[in-house]
């Protein structure tokens, strides 16, 4: 870091807090895709311990089956083969609607698109969530305000998606992340579509959150933005190359 | 519950950001459905119109009547069976009264016999055609509603002695006599002069088809005398003490004229009594080629409308796809995208739909103006049938892509350029 850029943002704290109990165990995971004759093999047979407290950075070159890993850690895939447990509950066998009740209590999603809905406000995009798990519209409201509050957007609640800057809109998809309160956080190259200085905005964010005691994994093929998690695991064509803490320039 | 309830209104509110957002393409898709509505409502109104005209005819007419006759006037038996019965006379109707005011507690009033046919009615050069010519006795005040504007109906005296005395309808009287009362006047039927002794008040039509002032009513003994050529086939028109009883009075009824006709136990009947019920069953076949025409507009509206909202929300489930996506990523479930995407079509059909029912009304309001006889009648009823069948198409229409669109894998969606 620059000096001029740590003038900017805040300090980073290099504190590790202590592992908790597992989320996420996969074990000899493989991926296999169909693509008319051919057969992609994104996952050649994967094995990962994922604890609460823990960040984690996944990175690699493009095409090396990222992409792949998030959407089967984040239960919007299910493993061709091998054995995927989140918090103890056997993810593979589970049918769709299972699926989408993991997504919405257990996992938060961020894109690197955002995915905002785009004719709905900041807390609309940020309420949904909350819908799908039935809450109620007193409490939506109030989850959805202090999201945001969070995530510095207190004064962009009823502006929609076009009327918010690229950082900002990726705020917002933060918050939608947040708010039913996840297990885990599952960023995918969230800072992909931003300039480096949003972008290290962005994962200063993630820095603050990690601190609040959220858990999260970012899939980047930038070695900047991988160095600020705590644990990086390496990919490449499928297989896990190297997985180990983050080594400090 | 909570959960497919706030689904339900988060749904609707991207339906209508949906709507608002594409006004054009919504309203040019809804433009079916707009039609079908449209023409099933004025279907309706035209039905109902009908039925309050025939209502309101039949009071004129008197409600609480029996009619005997040989034909029953609404069947789907060959004319032959009825032909070859014996002919009712006209003194059946003196024997069914000496019945009736020897039976304790008779349901049945006063029995008069009628007959009728169809003359021209000239006087000089003044003539009017096709005039409904009604045979009966000085008693048919009895039985129906009579309101004279001039002079008198014809006394007991003038029935029996079968004198050429007449009772005209209004559009004749002024038809014949333009410039002067028709009273005391003589007008010419069948070739026989009859003196005019009293005048209808207008009466008003039976849907606009038939006229009730285009009547002639004359003695029943001089209409057997000038229009009879073969056979004396009477009808006997019976008033009855309480129409809330018709099915009480039309079983004394068929007793009393099975004695009059001397009919065995084992012989059947050969006679029919009909009621505005079966007047009502003849005007059946009219209020079904209308039910069937509007029906068949309806449902070829609604059908092309439903295929354009088919289309437009599969093109709409093609377009957010990565939404689609997105929504399964924080945990919306495939009934929650089917919901959706049904909701969608049904909101664009029930649109389509009031704006088809605001339509509607505003015309029969026009039409209710400028034509306050015409037989219309707009009702809620309509309005509970028009919304309905929006729903319908709408849940049918949107079923196929939203469908699909729950269906999709999230992955695959969310990597949907
Ligand atoms: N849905 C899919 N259908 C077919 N091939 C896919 C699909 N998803 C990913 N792939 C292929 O799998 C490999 C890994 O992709 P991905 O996980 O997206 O890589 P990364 O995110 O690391 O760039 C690539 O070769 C990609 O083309
Ligand atoms: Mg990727």
């Amino acid at each position: 870091m620059t000096a001029e850029d740590s003038a900017v943002l805040p300090a980073r704290d290099r504190t590790v807090r202590p592992p908790g109990p597992l989320v996420i165990e996969i074990e000899g995971v493989t991926k296999v895709y169909e693509m008319g004759s051919e057969t992609i093999h994104a996952l050649r047979g994967v094995s990962l311990k994922i604890r609460r407290n823990e960040y984690l950075a996944i990175m690699g070159p493009s095409g090396s089956g990222k992409s792949t890993m998030m959407n089967m850690l984040g239960c919007l895939d299910t493993p061709t083969q091998g054995k995927y447990e989140f918090n103890g509950k056997d993810v593979a066998s589970m049918d769709d609607d299972e699926l989408a009740t993991i997504r919405n209590k257990e996992i938060g999603f961020v894109f690197q698109t955002f995915n905002l809905l785009p004719r709905s406000t900041s807390l609309s995009n940020v309420e949904l969530p909350l819908i799908y798990a039935g809450r109620p519209a007193g409490e939506r409201r109030d989850k959805a305000r202090r999201a945001l509050e969070n995530v510095g957007l207190g004064n962009r609640m009823d502006h929609r998606p076009n009327e918010l800057s690229g950082g900002q809109r990726q705020r917002v998809a933060i918050a939608r992340a947040l708010v039913n309160d996840p297990s885990i956080i599952l960023a995918d190259e969230p800072t992909g579509n931003l300039d480096s200085k949003t972008g290290e905005e962005i994962m200063a964010l993630m820095e603050d959150l990690y601190a609040q005691g959220n858990t999260i994994i970012v899939v980047t093929h930038e070695p900047d933005i991988a160095e600020h998690a705590r644990r990086i695991v390496r990919l490449r064509d499928g297989l896990i190359e190297s997985d180990g803490p983050t080594e400090v320039r | 519950m909570n959960r497919l309830r706030f689904e339900f209104v988060e749904s609707f509110r991207i339906a209508y950001a949906q709507i608002a957002a594409n006004r054009t393409r919504s309203f040019l898709t809804a433009l079916g459905v707009i039609i079908g509505i449209v023409a099933v409502t004025l279907m309706g109104t035209a039905i109902g119109g009908i039925n309050t005209g025939f209502n309101r005819s039949m009071a004129l007419l008197g409600d609480d009547i029996l009619y005997v006759s040989k034909h029953p006037w609404a069947t789907d038996k060959d004319d032959w069976e009825f032909r070859n019965r014996r002919d009712i006379k006209s003194d059946a109707a003196e024997a069914l009264q000496t019945i009736i005011d020897a039976t304790p507690r008779s349901q049945l009033v006063k029995a008069v016999p009628t007959a009728n046919a169809f003359r021209n009615v000239v006087r000089g050069d003044y003539q009017a055609n096709a005039v409904f010519t009604l045979g009966t006795t000085d008693e048919y005040p009895e039985i129906a509603t009579v309101d004279l504007r001039d002079g008198r109906f014809f006394n007991a005296t003038e029935s029996r002695g079968a004198r050429n005395v007449c009772v005209l309808g209004c559009d004749v009287a002024d038809a014949l006599f333009p410039e002067r009362s028709a009273l005391e006047e003589y007008v010419t039927l069948g070739g026989k002069k009859f003196r005019v002794v009293g005048v209808f008040s207008k009466q008003g039509s039976f849907l606009g088809l038939f006229s009730f002032d285009n009547q002639i009513v004359i003695p029943l003994s001089a209409f057997k005398k000038f229009f009879v050529r073969k056979g004396s086939d009477t009808d006997v028109r019976v008033k009855m003490r309480d129409k809330e009883h018709v099915e009480e009075a039309k079983a004394e009824l068929i007793g009393d004229m099975r004695r009059v006709r001397s009919l065995l136990p084992d012989q059947e009947d050969d006679f029919a009594i009909s009621t505005q019920d079966s007047f009502k069953q003849a005007l059946d076949p009219i209020k079904t080629g209308i039910a069937v025409a509007g029906l068949f507009i309806t449902g070829l509206a609604l059908f092309v409308g439903a295929i354009g909202i088919m289309n437009i929300t599969f093109v709409s489930v093609r377009e957010r796809t990565r939404e689609i996506g997105t929504r399964k990523a924080l945990g919306a479930r495939r009934r929650t995208i089917l919901l959706q995407f049904l909701i969608e079509a049904v909101a664009i059909c029930l649109l389509g739909g009031l704006s088809g029912l605001v339509f509607s009304y505003l015309l029969f309001q026009g039409v209710e103006a400028a034509f306050p006889s015409f037989p219309i009648e707009f009702s809620f009823g309509l309005v509970l049938t028009g919304l309905f069948m929006s729903v319908v198409t709408g849940v049918v229409s949107g079923f196929a892509p939203a469908w699909s669109a729950s269906r999709l894998d999230p992955v695959t969606a969310l990597r949907y350029e």
